[in-house]
């Protein structure tokens, strides 16, 4: 304990021998502080105290006699778990395919799976209405059928497998391209059958990534916005819109509160578990060696079989994407699909504000929060500080926290002197900032953890100071991370919306906001247009900023050889 | 006194174990001398080093750079340079960028940059590399670019952690007498982690074997290997036998010990005070077995040769079993000893060097 207490004191005395490093460090813990813990205490503290501000379960005790609230929960945790599992399988199916068979085209499945990321999240639920909906194009059109019943369960989660699809396959890519494929060899060469050698092999060592994926996409379902406003109507209410209908349509923010806690409560289970837990279960098989080998997993009739159904999961997704852009060109989807540009001169018309406001608070967030987070990953990695646990753990947080809680946070913590930032660009740009940070300080984390810790000691010997080794150092080394959080975060700020539509105003709007307004009223032409214009002006950032960064990144990449 | 340390204690904690890496370590350097931390792995040797550079606060003690308390300052404000294990060059820099980066950061004028840069670049002989980048040149050239970017700096004190270790053995030595030429062409104080033996001997003014966070022994290359202090030095540093005795009779030269299972007596020297009945071990080393006559005898027979060309190294075992080894150089001119062979060796008062049996 003595040896404890010293330690905890020598952190401390050199963290004061280093006023700088004290102040950074004090500042980022104020910030997480403000922006993150404090807007979930209000969600909080408002769900449990009555009018007269005292300790109160009465707005839970109203919820729960309420069977539409309830059916809420019930609804949320339906839709989540089976996201979760049917996304789960059908990522495993497509990413195993990639990468144990010998399939051909597995760059055009790749480009499929990984391309829907720049997409909003919520065109997987107006390309389904405009597909299968009362005028889809598939069932009114070709079948004949006006009663296909996207509004409610099925539709929902079938768009929501679709949006999260490259979340599910990204990580179970990962995994299954991590186990050797040299282990199956052997297990072949111990005369197992390919059926053995995929349940006792392959399935198990991937058993710890299937577990994070569906957790995964379990909270991005729950948290999911969009998609249920557009889908999921009134016979079928989640918990996210109702957050949302009870404060922006009732005023009533204790009931949006308590509703935002519910849709917390499993979120964070789920994070824990999938942080705390399954995270820690991961096999590692990379042993270093190269472990090319041919690949044979699977009969030459299960490979087609399994090609047939990747096949059809790739034509279902460009079908889903397509549709935007055709509905983009078309008078009145459904009805008229005669060609027409009028749905652009409508969109500049009506919406150019949202667009330069959208771009405007993207492009202030981004380099903002993808440089925040390079810092506090080099901290956590580097440097020795006490509270840095929790400074790790408060800065992923966001993960699990879904949008529909922060924004409400947002509302209720900022809305008062000498915070009060309702209605303004700052409150869009600062919930940017802090709920994108993760995948930066993720990604920075990882690089940094490759990079022999001894090059930045060398500059700290040859007289740099942390800001100097940082900037001259450690930056350039981790390029790459920042260039992913840089494209995330700017992906994510432009096509956000569940936090996002309880903090925009008459003068700060977002082009997703109307999107989904135009949804609503029936002008799915115009939202088309409106999504092309959004996804255009993604493609062209991510393009500028691969331009931009393309010499130094291979530069840096082809130096790692040598760590 | 260039650099110093007092009672340096390092204590590691992880959640349920304490470990001591460094323990009451006390040392003193002299300007422009070489110092070598020699220790098996996990000994404290870089723990130690990492203290001297600044990379780890010791948990109690001081150190000392030029008199001046160095204990709490952090890594960048030391006058402390160090070459690293993995060389730990800038993979995004040019070799010249390398180099100049610390002069850079101290603000000097350009020319005078200029100057140190190209006096160093010469000095370690790498004209011509300026503007490779580290991914481009062969590991032997690297780590001179490690030595040149932490001598551009002039330090007060240069730190080495096993910078030879990413080499090939040929390299390995060229590197190691080019290192010693220019720490001594540049007088500078320098402290020498290795685990290798050979590199150590050849390098040093001053070795400090370490053993589990303790100092074994201080001494010159010479006085560690000739006259160990304890069986930890003896037994890590080359090659030894140990034969046990007590000490039975001693004057001002030498002592007299018995061995009981061999009935014997042997002479051996010791700097130590030993006294009568104390246990003791002959350290004896293999290359001081002989055929000519000399002070100490024991015999036995042969039961393994090998031969390596410039010497022959073999085992006899001696009348109570016990294995011995022994070398014999320049076998052209030597009797080549033969398995089964029952022979006669000796060893002379100078090589029975007598250590405290512990055990």
């Amino acid at each position: 304990m003595e040896v404890a207490s010293k330690e905890f004191s020598n952190k401390f005395k050199s963290l004061i021998k280093n006023p700088s490093l004290l102040i950074l460090l004090i500042l980022i813990f104020v910030a997480l502080f403000i922006f993150i813990i404090y807007p979930l205490l209000k969600v909080f503290i408002i769900s449990f105290t009555d009018n007269n501000n005292k300790f109160s379960l009465g707005v839970y005790k109203s919820i729960l006699s309420n069977d539409y609230m309830k059916q809420g929960f019930k609804n949320s945790l339906l839709v989540a778990t089976l996201t979760a599992v049917i996304g789960t399988l059908i990522g495993y199916l497509y990413a195993f395919t990639i990468n144990r068979t010998d399939i051909p085209f597995k760059n055009f499945f790749r480009t499929i799976a990984i391309v829907p990321m720049v997409f909003p999240p919520f065109i997987g639920a107006m390309s389904i209405i405009m597909l299968f909906g009362f005028n889809g194009l598939i069932t009114s059109k070709l079948f004949g059928i006006r009663t296909f019943p996207v509004y409610g369960l099925w539709g929902l989660m079938i768009a929501q497998v679709i949006t999260f699809f490259p979340v599910a396959f990204i990580t179970l890519d990962g995994v299954l391209s991590t186990i050797s494929p040299t282990l199956e060899d052997a297990a072949f060469n111990l005369k197992a059958s390919r059926w053995q050698v995929f349940t006792k092999v392959t399935l198990p060592l991937s058993v710890p990534g299937i577990a994070s994926t569906m957790l995964v996409l379990f909270i991005e379902s729950l948290a999911d916005f969009g998609n249920p406003l557009i889908l999921a109507g009134a016979s079928f209410p989640v918990l996210s819109v109702q957050a949302y209908l009870e404060i922006t349509g009732m005023f009533n923010l204790k009931n949006g509160a308590a509703l935002a806690v519910w849709l917390l409560v499993p979120s964070l289970i789920a994070f824990i578990v999938q942080k705390y837990w399954v995270g820690k279960k991961k096999y590692i098989t990379v042993t270093g060696k190269p472990t090319t080998s041919q690949l044979k997993s699977v009969s030459k009739t299960a490979k087609w079989i399994l090609f047939s159904l990747c096949m059809i999961i790739s034509i279902f997704i460009i079908l889903i994407y397509v549709t935007i852009f055709w509905g983009a060109f078309t008078k009145a989807w459904g009805m008229n699909n005669q060609f027409t540009l009028e749905n652009f001169k409508y969109v500049f018309d009506v919406g150019k504000e949202s667009i330069k406001d959208t771009l405007l608070i993207a492009l202030t967030s981004t380099p903002i929060s993808a440089l925040l987070g390079m810092i506090i990953a080099f901290l956590i990695v580097r440097k020795a500080f006490p509270g840095k646990k929790t400074l790790e753990f408060v800065s992923l947080l966001n993960f699990a926290v879904p949008g529909t809680v922060v924004g409400i946070g947002y509302i209720l913590a900022f809305n008062t002197k000498p915070l009060l930032l309702t209605g303004t660009f700052a409150i869009l740009v600062l919930n940017f900032i802090f709920r994108y940070i993760p995948v930066g300080i993720q990604s920075g984390i990882s690089l940094l953890n490759q990079i022999d810790p001894a090059i930045e000691e060398a500059a700290y010997t040859l007289g740099a100071n942390d800001s100097q080794v940082f900037l001259k150092i450690t930056l350039p080394l981790i390029i790459p991370a920042f260039f992913s959080a840089l494209v995330y975060s700017f992906v994510r700020a432009m096509t956000a919306i569940s936090a996002a539509i309880f903090l925009v105003s008459a003068d700060w709007n977002l082009m997703t906001v109307q999107i989904l307004s135009q949804t609503d009223s029936g002008r799915l032409s115009e939202a088309c247009a409106f999504s092309v214009i959004l996804i255009l002006l993604i493609l062209a950032f991510i393009l500028i900023l691969k331009i931009f960064l393309k010499n130094k990144i291979s530069l840096v990449d082809s130096n790692f050889a040598i760590d | 006194m260039s650099l110093e340390l007092k009672n340096i204690y390092k204590v590691f904690k992880s959640e349920n174990t304490e470990t001591v890496a460094v323990k009451d370590f006390s040392l003193k350097i002299e300007k422009g001398q070489l110092v070598t931390l020699l220790g098996p792995s996990g000994c404290g040797k870089t723990t130690t080093l990492r203290i001297i550079a600044g990379f780890e606060t010791p948990t109690s003690g001081k150190v000392f750079l030029e008199g001046k308390d160095i204990t709490n300052d952090p890594p960048n404000k030391r006058d402390i340079s160090m070459v690293f294990q993995s060389y730990a060059l800038f993979p995004h820099m040019t070799v010249k960028e390398n180099i100049e980066f610390g002069l850079k950061i101290k603000k000097l004028p350009k020319n005078i940059v200029e100057e140190k840069v190209n006096y160093i670049i010469s000095l370690t002989g790498l004209e011509g590399m300026e503007n490779r980048r580290p991914d481009q040149i062969s590991g032997g050239q690297q780590q001179r670019v490690a030595l040149a970017r932490s001598l551009v700096m002039e330090p007060k004190v240069l730190l080495f952690d096993e910078p030879l270790s990413n080499l090939d053995a040929k390299l390995r030595e060229s590197m190691r007498s080019e290192i010693r030429r220019i720490q001594k062409e540049l007088n500078i104080t320098s402290v020498y982690v290795t685990h290798d033996q050979t590199e150590a001997m050849s390098i040093s003014d001053i070795i400090i074997v370490m053993n589990k966070g303790e100092i074994m022994q201080v001494g010159s290359p010479f006085d560690i290997y000739s006259y160990p202090q304890n069986k930890f030095v003896a037994d890590f540093i080359g090659k030894v036998n140990f034969i046990e005795g007590k000490v039975i009779k001693k004057n001002e030269r030498y002592y007299e010990v018995y061995n009981k299972a061999l009935d014997k007596t042997f002479v051996g020297i010791s700097k130590k005070n030993l006294q009568i009945n104390e246990n003791v071990l002959i350290a004896l080393r293999p290359e001081a077995l002989t055929y000519e006559k000399k002070e100490n005898s024991i015999s036995g027979i042969i039961k393994k040769v090998v031969y390596l060309g410039s010497q022959v190294e073999y085992e006899f075992e001696t009348e109570n079993n016990k294995t011995i080894n022994g070398i014999l150089f320049n076998p052209v001119e030597n009797k080549i000893p033969q398995v089964n062979e029952k022979i006669n060796l000796y060893f002379g008062l100078k090589a029975s060097w007598l250590i405290k049996n512990e055990e």
